[in-house]
């Protein structure tokens, strides 16, 4: 929104894409609509968003909500699904911000009815108002859990555990980078405000939680967990998982961007230069897509990347967007200060995103299990693509969107490699799967070129 | 000597090779510059088919067929091999008159795997065929196997039976000195007496270094698959005129493709896609069965093939230099071929004969036309 | 597994029916949040196993939500808007073998 903002405001001539049906992403979903009524119900930072949203749909850019962009390919032509009157899009400038996915969390019954991801869960509440119908465990690292636990406990829905998988000791690791978080403002006093909610309400909320589990014959039933040296266990039927949340590279890996591994985000990052612009002309990232910062950098970097598009589609000269860049440039960089503090604080565990047990679900899709994995790397396979062969592994229709960041750290963790060499599945598009019309409807009507192989008539052995 | 007999290329014809020439007790060193089935070995449609070739190549393709079905003993893996059999279908009376000479000119040369169907035939066969296709030509016991699954295999057994496979190599050159091959490559140099070429897209480079000029095209065949869906066919599909495979796997999905070209890059290994062909192929294939109109497309892609500009693979001893071989641009349909192949060559490196004929195959058929 | 706040803005209501039954939703939310807000634990069977699979990521990345609308099959339960008389199935047709599932779940 923050870059269509930007560019419009240049005079640029702006198309948004969105998947989604109303504007606001996943931070801000369906915040014109709230499903409480007042957006405020869940706390100030989303209700902030209805501004933001109103503000986007007054600048004049063209909005096409439920779209689905499934290529772009390199001299920029998107392929669209959903909209019945058009197939494809040509432009000269691009900004790609699809933002981010939940980490993949396996462990065992990761993948049991009620086992949820909590940002699924929180979606459920922005949307339909939906909260857990008993006591809920939150299990797990990270901003967005302890938010989840905050709004939870406004609205008066029991909480049966927050088990922090965080370890009890990185509070004062982190300390060694605190004067740069506190630099950075209020996340450090947001957060300490959410324990005190959860403390306060009574909820049991442990740190140093390992050995997560979820049981259960159809559905979940049990959660077990070992945490200050004793097993312990819960009955709970929703169990709500969250480790942070990573890119969803699957559209830049498509489009071929040279992508690094982040070691302090664990995950995979397009690479970009400070307009966010990609190694492939004319294509910007903006937002958490380009790496993980949250919702107050991915606007900062959505207004950078507009201002680059304005100037490099003309509109302004360069000493123009540098001026007007300064100032949000100089916040983004106070924002990112804290970053390194929370990447620290809410560090996923090894044994979290890489599974010891070999009847672990790695492929969500198609069921394939850590041991499945571990067999094909002890055969030799270094390369995620040959796992993929193999196994089945990122086959499935959601494209290894939860299971590549736990393939490629198998293999880095089993052969000692650098998870940059190790590399990632190849991704080819379509990049979500799209019905068969929407692929007939770019046939251009023309027979191509090639001939039957031999055996057909232009080629046949007989003699007519 | 770093072995008996140094393969360059991993892919199905090289890694069968080296199997062969193993159970023959030759050391061999495999040298792979990506991974064994990175490219068209392992990234194909699976057709197992011996009809549909040029005539020269049917006793390989017969050949191969047994290797086929005698996989789990000879790589102790049945590779994922079907013989859910091959149908090519008639959409009118004329293509039907064809199919039926096309029947007649195979059983005059001694082989009876084909066999015509008509309307109801076809449609007992397979219900969900579009209702205006005539007939079909069936070949019973062609089918499909796993193309990755048929190159781990045969990595596997390669290596069990003694060969070195050194994936993430890349020759640079080669040169005979006296009776050795010395074989540069990014990982250092290494010397065989016997050097066999089984490059695939790349095989001209290694041929040229041997000195073999072959006018090789690198092309990239366009497949794409579908989510699961309920059955929709039983065998293996294609048509009489037009470019179509489609073929239904046990998973579930459907792979379509036929030979619709994208565009390859042999030096990047990168493929792009041309969606306009891809969409005509996806349009021939739901008029051929109508029920892939609610298929979901879930991915498209291309491999790295090789094309002669007759169609027809590069097989046989070097005609410039002692102890080299040839097995490389196979033309989009190596795959079914590779089980024999890679006999055909340990016979030519072991005793200098083929049991089967290759003379239509040989390298140096370019320079010799006019 | 989830219920609809008692403090949610009022909706209007509509019928969808599921595996043939009828049921009030509110207007305006997903498939998978009407479903999960009637109870529903269960969205369908997982295609190797055929073991009972429910929602994960619920934002449309995940797949794991697939059930058929309207005659259409694997459609993403949280990404379509419920319509009034829409036609849910969450047991897939071309049943997996696996002992049928109560997307309802015990006690529900």
């Amino acid at each position: 929104m923050r870059a269509a903002i930007a560019a419009r405001r240049h005079g640029a001539d702006v198309l948004v894409l969105d998947e989604r049906a109303a504007p606001g992403g996943q931070i801000w979903r369906d915040v014109e609509t709230p499903a409480f009524g007042d957006a405020r119900t869940l706390g100030d930072d989303y209700a902030h968003g209805a501004s933001l949203v109103a503000e986007f749909r007054s600048c004049g850019a063209q909005y096409r909500p439920g779209t689905l962009v499934w290529d772009v390919s390199r001299d920029r032509v998107l392929r669209i699904a959903g909209d019945p009157g058009a197939h494809s899009v040509e432009a000269t400038r691009i900004v790609v911000a699809s933002g981010a996915i939940e980490r993949p969390f396996p462990v065992p019954g990761w993948t049991l009815p009620g086992v949820v991801a909590a940002g699924g869960a929180q979606a459920l509440l922005k949307s339909a108002a939906l909260v857990p119908a008993g006591p809920v465990v939150l299990a797990g690292t990270g901003a967005l859990l302890l938010l989840l636990a905050w709004q939870y406990l406004r609205l008066g829905v029991p909480l049966a555990a927050v088990l922090e998988t965080t370890p009890r000791g990185s509070a004062w690791r982190s300390a060694a980078r605190l004067p740069g978080a506190l630099a950075a403002g209020g996340y450090v006093v947001k957060g300490l405000r959410m324990l005190h909610a959860i403390r306060s309400a009574g909820v049991m909320h442990l740190r140093g939680v390992q050995a997560l589990r979820a049981l259960g014959e159809r559905r979940l039933e049990r959660v077990e967990y070992r945490a200050q040296g004793r097993d312990a266990a819960i009955d709970a039927q929703l169990l709500l998982l969250h480790q942070g949340v990573v890119p969803d590279v699957n559209l830049t890996m498509a489009l071929g961007c040279a992508h690094d591994w982040d070691a302090g985000q664990l995950c995979l990052r397009p690479r970009t230069d400070a307009w966010g612009n990609t190694d492939i002309e004319g294509v910007a990232l903006a937002g958490d897509g380009a790496g993980i910062a949250g919702a107050a950098c991915a606007g900062l970097a959505g207004e950078l990347s507009g201002l680059e598009a304005a100037h490099r589609l003309g509109r302004i000269g360069r000493a123009e967007r540098d001026r007007l860049a300064a100032a949000p440039r100089a916040a983004l960089a106070r924002s990112l200060r804290v970053r390194p503090f929370l990447e620290a604080l809410h560090r996923p565990r090894d044994d979290d995103r890489v599974p010891r047990g070999d009847d672990v679900i790695v492929c969500r899709c198609e069921e394939v299990r850590a041991g499945t994995v571990r067999a094909e790397i002890a055969r030799g396979a270094a390369d995620p693509n040959a796992i993929k062969s193999r196994t089945r592994c990122g086959m499935g229709p959601c494209q290894g969107r939860y299971c590549g960041l736990t393939v490629t750290e198998m293999i880095a963790a089993a052969r000692g490699m650098a998870q940059d060499a190790v590399g990632y599945f190849r991704i080819r598009p379509p990049i979500k799967p799209i019905p068969l019309a929407d692929l007939l409807a770019l046939d251009r009507g023309e027979a191509p070129p090639e001939v039957a192989l031999p055996g057909t008539r232009a080629q046949a052995p007989v003699q007519r | 000597m770093s072995a008996d007999v140094v393969i360059v290329g991993g892919g199905i014809q090289g890694l069968s090779t080296a199997v062969h020439l193993g159970h023959r007790g030759v050391r061999t060193l495999v040298i792979e510059k990506d991974y064994c089935g990175r490219h068209a070995s392992g990234v194909n449609a699976g057709g197992v088919l011996r009809a549909g070739r040029y005539p020269e190549e049917l006793p390989i393709s017969h050949a191969a067929l047994e290797i086929w079905s005698g996989a789990q003993s000879i790589v102790d893996d049945d590779c994922g091999f079907r013989p859910i059999g091959r149908l090519k279908i008639a959409e009118s009376d004329d293509e039907m008159a064809h199919l039926a000479e096309c029947a007649a000119f195979v059983r005059r040369l001694g082989y009876d795997h084909e066999c015509l169907l008509d309307r109801g035939e076809l449609r007992e066969l397979e219900p969900g065929v579009g209702a205006h296709a005539v007939g079909a030509l069936l070949v019973p016991g062609d089918g499909h196997a796993n193309p990755f699954r048929t190159v781990a295999a045969y990595r596997r057994k390669a290596r069990s039976l003694g060969s070195e496979v050194r994936e993430g190599t890349r020759v640079l050159g080669a040169r005979r000195v006296g009776g050795t091959w010395r074989i540069d490559t990014d990982g250092g140099a290494v010397e065989a007496p016997v050097l066999v070429n089984t490059a695939g897209a790349w095989g001209d480079r290694i041929a040229a270094a041997i000195g073999d000029p072959v006018p090789l095209e690198a092309v990239a065949p366009m497949l794409m698959v579908t989510g699961r869906m309920p059955t929709v066919m039983r065998t293996r599909i294609g048509a009489v005129d037009r470019v179509l495979s489609i073929v239904q796997i046990p998973n579930g999905t459907v792979v379509i493709g036929g030979g619709y070209q994208g565009h390859a890059d042999r030096d990047t290994n990168a493929t792009t896609l041309d969606y306009a062909k891809l969409a005509f192929n996806a349009r021939i294939a739901a008029t051929m069965f109508p029920a892939l109109r609610e298929a979901r497309i879930v991915r498209c892609w291309a491999g790295i093939e090789g094309h002669t500009p007759d169609g027809r693979p590069v097989i046989g001893p070097s005609a410039s230099e002692e102890g080299a071989f040839h097995a490389f641009g196979f033309c989009s349909h190596g795959f079914h071929l590779g089980p024999a192949i890679g006999r055909i060559l340990a016979e030519l490196v072991t005793s200098g004969r083929s049991n089967l004929p290759i003379e239509p195959f040989r390298v140096d058929r370019f320079a010799q036309r006019g | 597994m989830f219920v609809r706040h008692a403090t949610a803005a009022a909706a209007a209501t509509l019928t969808i029916i599921v595996d043939g039954r009828e049921v009030q939703v509110p207007a305006g939310v997903s498939v998978a949040a009407a479903l999960l807000g009637a109870g529903a634990v269960v969205l369908g069977a997982a295609p190797v196993s055929g073991r009972p699979r429910g929602p994960w990521c619920l934002m449309g990345t995940c797949f794991g939500c697939l059930v058929e609308i309207d005659g259409v099959p694997d459609e993403r339960a949280c990404a379509v808007t419920v319509r009034d008389a829409m036609r849910i199935v969450l047991t897939p047709a071309a049943a997996a073998p696996a002992p049928a599932c109560d997307p309802w779940g015990p006690g529900a």
